[in-house]
């Protein structure tokens, strides 16, 4: 016997349980719809809990995403400002935060696909059930114990089976939803440490690239200020200042190393 | 006859392709005994085409059980394995 043909009987054989169990067949109509019902809202359920996953990872696409721009920047400006070091240091940060992306990606597709596998599953099972509900009437009304055993029979096969390929379709979702939300978590809190880059941060929290960036930037129109305000001077004077502007910077210096 | 891919839904399939079918069925049966799991790939793959190919998409509505049950196109070999186990995956 070939592999399809056991799967099929396994699934018959379940549906079989249940009918057996049953003194009246007819009893195991009403007791399957409603356990048909139940399963319809828990697979709308997972199709919502998938989706929230999905989201959240395009949330987080998007946070990487500003992060690795952020990066580029910040190696522009570092190159601009002759410090290749800092460069090196973002464009080395933008391609751990672009592999985290790419992983990212790949999860949201598969993600992608089991909420449109799961979607079909359910809008499936609801014409089924509804299907079923109408079959169901009618078996009751026109019952003849021989001839109801053998339509019995085969509506209860036939949705069990629907039920058990729902129910599959659903856990495998689950799964996939619970290994993405533990590895979620895990990319939240590298952002909140601030690992891969603050560009996520709240406003005023900075990072160390940035930092040093801006006390190059600074330190540059410092020196540029002092030039123009010295150029400024009567011709006498320049002289002078420049002479007290080199003990001014030494002075502290010296406090220092004294208290040192 | 009615072929159930498991996540996809089920098709009807002209009878005149049983034998082809079923030559294929047995193919993946014995990888699955044999654990062989690229055989299993293959044949599996080509299963499934072939019922694609040849198979009607069931209207929803309709509620009969299946002949062959398939399983999806990315399964394992292990996964198949506990599908087949007696308290296996399919949820009574």
């Amino acid at each position: 016997m070939g592999m399809g043909q056991r799967l099929a009987l396994i699934f018959k054989s379940k549906a079989n349980k249940v009918l057996d169990r049953a003194e009246d067949p007819r009893e195991t109509l009403d007791y399957s719809y409603q356990k048909q019902l139940e399963l319809l809202t828990k697979v709308r359920r997972g199709v919502a809990d998938v989706a929230t996953s999905r989201k959240r990872l395009e949330i987080q696409m998007q946070q990487l995403q500003a992060s690795a721009d952020k990066l580029q920047s910040q190696a522009q400006q570092a190159v601009g400002a002759g410090r290749d070091d800092l460069g090196r240091e973002a464009l080395t940060r933008r391609a751990g935060v672009n592999q985290q992306l790419a992983d990212l990606q790949t999860q949201h597709a598969q993600l992608q696909a089991e909420e449109e596998k799961l979607t079909g599953a359910s809008q499936r099972l609801q014409t089924k059930v509804d299907a079923f509900r109408t079959r169901k009437e009618t078996i009751k009304a026109t019952y003849t114990a021989a001839e109801a055993q053998t339509k019995i029979g085969e509506a209860m096969s036939g949705i069990s089976e629907e039920m058990g390929d729902v129910g599959m379709a659903m856990q495998r979702a689950e799964d996939k939803t619970q290994q993405m939300q533990a590895r979620a978590g895990a990319i939240d809190e590298l952002i909140a440490s601030g690992a891969l880059d603050d560009a996520s941060q709240p406003l005023g929290g900075r990072d160390d690239i940035q930092a040093e960036l801006d006390r190059a930037g600074a330190s540059s129109d410092v020196e540029l200020e002092l030039a123009k305000l010295k150029g400024e001077l009567p011709a006498g004077q320049q002289q002078q200042a420049l002479g007290a502007a080199q003990t001014q910077a030494t002075e502290p210096q010296a406090q220092t190393e004294e208290q040192k | 006859m009615i072929v159930r891919i498991l996540g996809e839904g089920q098709l009807d399939v002209p009878d005149g392709e049983l034998a082809a079918l079923n030559a294929l069925d047995d193919d993946l049966q014995s990888a699955v005994e044999s654990s062989d799991e690229s055989t299993f790939t293959s044949s599996l793959s080509a299963l499934l085409s072939r019922v694609r190919e040849v198979g009607r998409p069931l209207p929803d509505d309709e509620i009969v059980p299946s002949e062959l049950v398939l399983p999806a196109g990315d399964a394992t070999l292990a996964e198949v394995r506990e599908l087949l186990s007696d308290d296996g995956l399919i949820p009574g």
